[in-house]
């Protein structure tokens, strides 16, 4: 008896474990097939060639360091000090860095050894420890150079144009002008900048010291000029950041509300009639499969950019979304809670209302709570399409190429936005339906 | 017993009375709760609109104008339009690929960082907290911070989008994973252990037999939002079909029935892969079921 049943039982056995060993070794080199096959595809090999490591290493360094410039113009032997080069940076009249000294010579000391002097007549001496004294004479539109033919690779000289970059700083000469970037670690003028009087102020003094502005109080007067500082604009960023979070707010809430009438007419449950049902779901699956990217293009030609454009489609996006959710959650309602209510006389909408809503309540919050989160981040990519909130500053910052300092600001921005909302989701959930994730 | 019946008209007085005081207190609440929120909508509204290029209501009238336009156009040129179809096939390709690879490298990541930030699985478990940070952090950044920064570096191309999609994966999936991990049952990798199989064999053996639909059914899903998601990556220069249509859009009228053939490819890859994946993870669930 036994070995009758045992034998087609080994057969059986021995199938599977073939099929297994097969599927163990085809799975892994469809794979790596696929991965050759991309390989290929996206041209890796030559991403080699059109990967920029000076990009990258801009990138890296400026976004946490800045650059103090300073510019002779060759005209007039005139020298403006600016922090990033910018004009809301430049140091007022009369004014200039510590680092900076003499009348007539003026020296830059640019730290462990290198010098530039800016000698009168448009002349130039650069001293850099271990290699010399480089000396420089602008004339018209030419720079003489006491440099040999041959310059280590971190000289560019030409006729026109002699850039030095050592790790102190990077010193410029052309005809016109002589530009000097010393970097410091740090982001420059992020509180106040020179035309405030509280640039260089402590926390302590501005909060409890004497009064700094005679016009203003000092806690209301450096909020102002925090929040207007012409370089980091925390007034404008703010507002992004507000209108990135409405549009993901007015979006989900309204996708939801209505999501919810439209849901009831698509479920089985709930919608006797065939034709209304299939077409609810078509209508469900359509909105869902055009995508938020093609409704933002559409709804950016009649609406313009702006926060509203970006609401608008997320809402339409998430009203086929949440109707699908929500007609599934519909259709597995208990039915004795309807029974029960309407044992008690109530009227259709009553059963829906006593005996329906507060089933799926939690089911929807739920979804509503995710999405609200996950939008946030949908919010950030739909405003950089369509021009509006913090997704459109980022990509300005990116697009310019030169703030990463800015760049880097905005991320870290984005990344706590997105964890506040995610936490702030959490918490909401928990307080409502209570649950704990 | 004449005394419970003396007392007892009163407490069921109070008992009415305090329900009663309860009910209006929750309806109180409940009605604060919706005029905040009502409040919150109608203000969100009004500064959204106020905000905007475009005003709501002067806009809502054009709302059809731009699609009658692409569609008028597309059917006035329709003898072009397979043809169109088929030269944006291969950015279609593009499109689908930078999903599924992405898909495929989240997919793995996911899976090591969620057995690493799992109680009772980890490897090290003083470090789940690190991991699970790691993972919150993956999961914030928007792919399209990390695309555009890499589009800097590395140029154009669907690299880029690949990075950043594999990356927001790996953590959205990691954290999916490690629910899903937390219940499955100890027992085989108690048994494993006894054998003295190391932590890689265990979680290979023990665990992943067990996960293995629900992760695969989770992944699939997160391809169907991939696929989205790179498409939005094209409009902002990785390549695909996303970069296409930017490029159709920027033409304006005239070429309005590319734009229509990317809006038609796009459409139909994205409905297709929902019906797909959708009928796959219900035979998966399904079957897990049985």
């Amino acid at each position: 008896m036994t070995a009758i049943d045992l034998g087609p039982a080994k057969l059986g056995a021995e199938r599977l474990i073939r099929r297994k060993t097969l599927l163990a070794f085809a799975l892994p080199a469809v794979v790596l097939a696929y991965f050759t096959y991309i390989f290929f595809a996206f041209d890796i090999a030559g991403l080699a060639q059109r990967a920029n490591l000076d990009n990258a290493v801009t990138l890296a360094s400026d976004s946490w360091s800045y650059k103090t410039h300073v510019t002779r113009s060759n005209r007039d032997g005139e020298i403006t000090y600016a922090v990033e080069g910018e004009r809301k940076g430049a140091y007022p009249e009369g004014t200039r860095p510590d680092w900076v000294t003499g009348e007539e010579i003026v020296t830059v000391d640019l730290g462990k050894g290198h010098l530039v002097r800016l000698l009168p007549e448009n002349r130039a001496e650069v001293t850099i420890p271990g290699f010399g004294v480089i000396e420089a004479q602008a004339e018209g539109r030419s720079v003489t150079t006491n440099l040999p033919a041959e310059t280590p690779d971190w000289i560019n000289a030409g006729p026109r144009r002699v850039a030095i970059t050592t790790p102190e700083g990077r010193i410029t000469l052309t005809g016109s002008k002589t530009e000097v970037f010393n970097y410091f670690p740090g982001w420059e003028l992020f509180w106040f900048t020179f035309d405030s009087p509280y640039y260089g102020h402590g926390v302590m003094q501005i909060l409890f010291g004497d009064r700094i502005d005679p016009a203003r109080s000092n806690l209301a007067g450096a909020w102002a000029d925090f929040w207007g500082n012409p370089m980091w604009r925390h007034g404008d960023v703010a507002w992004a950041i507000g209108e990135t979070i409405l549009m993901a707010f007015l979006g989900t809430m309204g996708a939801a509300m209505i999501a919810l009438p439209l849901a009831f007419l698509a479920a089985k449950r709930f919608a006797p009639v065939m034709l209304l049902r299939a077409a609810t779901r078509r209508l469900f699956d359509f909105v869902r499969g055009v995508d938020a990217l093609i409704w933002t293009v559409v709804l950016a030609r009649a609406f313009g950019p702006g926060p509203l454009t970006g609401a608008l489609a997320i809402l339409i996006t998430d009203t086929g979304t949440f109707g699908k959710i929500f007609s599934e959650a519909l259709e597995n309602v208990d039915e004795k809670q309807i029974e029960g209510v309407a044992s008690a006389g109530a009227k259709p909408l009553q059963r829906y209302r006593f005996g329906v809503i507060p089933q799926v309540v939690p089911v929807l919050l739920a979804q509503v709570l995710y999405f609200l989160e996950s939008n946030t981040r949908s919010a950030t990519i739909i405003g950089a399409i369509t021009g509006g909130g913090i997704g459109l500053l980022l990509t300005q910052a990116i697009q310019t190429q030169k703030d990463w300092e800015e760049v880097a600001y905005y991320i870290i921005l984005v990344v706590l936005m997105v964890m506040v909302m995610d936490w702030f989701s959490g918490w909401l959930r928990a307080r409502l339906i209570g649950k704990k994730d | 017993m004449t005394d419970a019946t003396l007392s007892g008209p009163p407490r069921v007085d109070t008992i009415q009375s305090s329900y009663l005081a309860q009910v209006q207190r929750r309806r109180l609440y409940g009605g604060l709760t919706l005029a905040i929120f009502a409040l919150l909508m109608v203000s969100g509204f009004m500064v959204a609109d106020g905000r905007n290029a475009g005003g709501f209501w002067d806009g809502l009238h054009n709302i059809g104008d731009y699609p009658a336009d692409v569609l008028s156009e597309a059917w006035e040129k329709r003898a072009d339009l397979p043809a169109l179809i088929v030269k944006y096939f291969p950015a279609l390709i593009e499109t689908v690929n930078i999903a599924a690879v992405s898909t495929l490298f989240g997919a793995c990541a996911g899976l090591v960082l969620s057995l690493l930030s799992t109680r009772g699985l980890a490897r090290w478990p003083r470090l789940i907290p690190l991991f699970r940070r790691l993972m919150d952090v993956m999961r914030a950044i928007p792919e399209i911070v990390i695309a555009l920064v890499l589009i800097f570096v590395l140029g154009g191309g669907p690299v880029p989008a690949m990075i950043a999609i594999a990356i927001h994966t790996a953590g959205a999936l990691g954290k999916m994973f490690s629910e899903v991990a937390e219940n499955a049952d100890l027992k085989p990798v108690e048994g494993l252990a006894s054998t003295g199989a190391t932590w890689a064999q265990r979680m290979w053996l023990g665990i992943l037999p067990q996960v293995a639909p629900n992760y695969l059914s989770y992944a699939l899903l997160r391809f169907e939002i991939n696929i989205r998601a790179s498409a939005i990556l094209g409009f902002v220069g990785a390549g695909g079909l996303g970069y296409e249509l930017r490029n159709a859009m920027a033409w304006g009228p005239g070429r309005f029935d590319e734009a229509a053939a990317i809006f038609v490819l796009l459409f139909g890859t994205i409905v297709l892969f929902d019906q797909l994946s959708s009928r796959f993870r219900n035979r998966l669930t399904e079957g897990h079921r049985a």
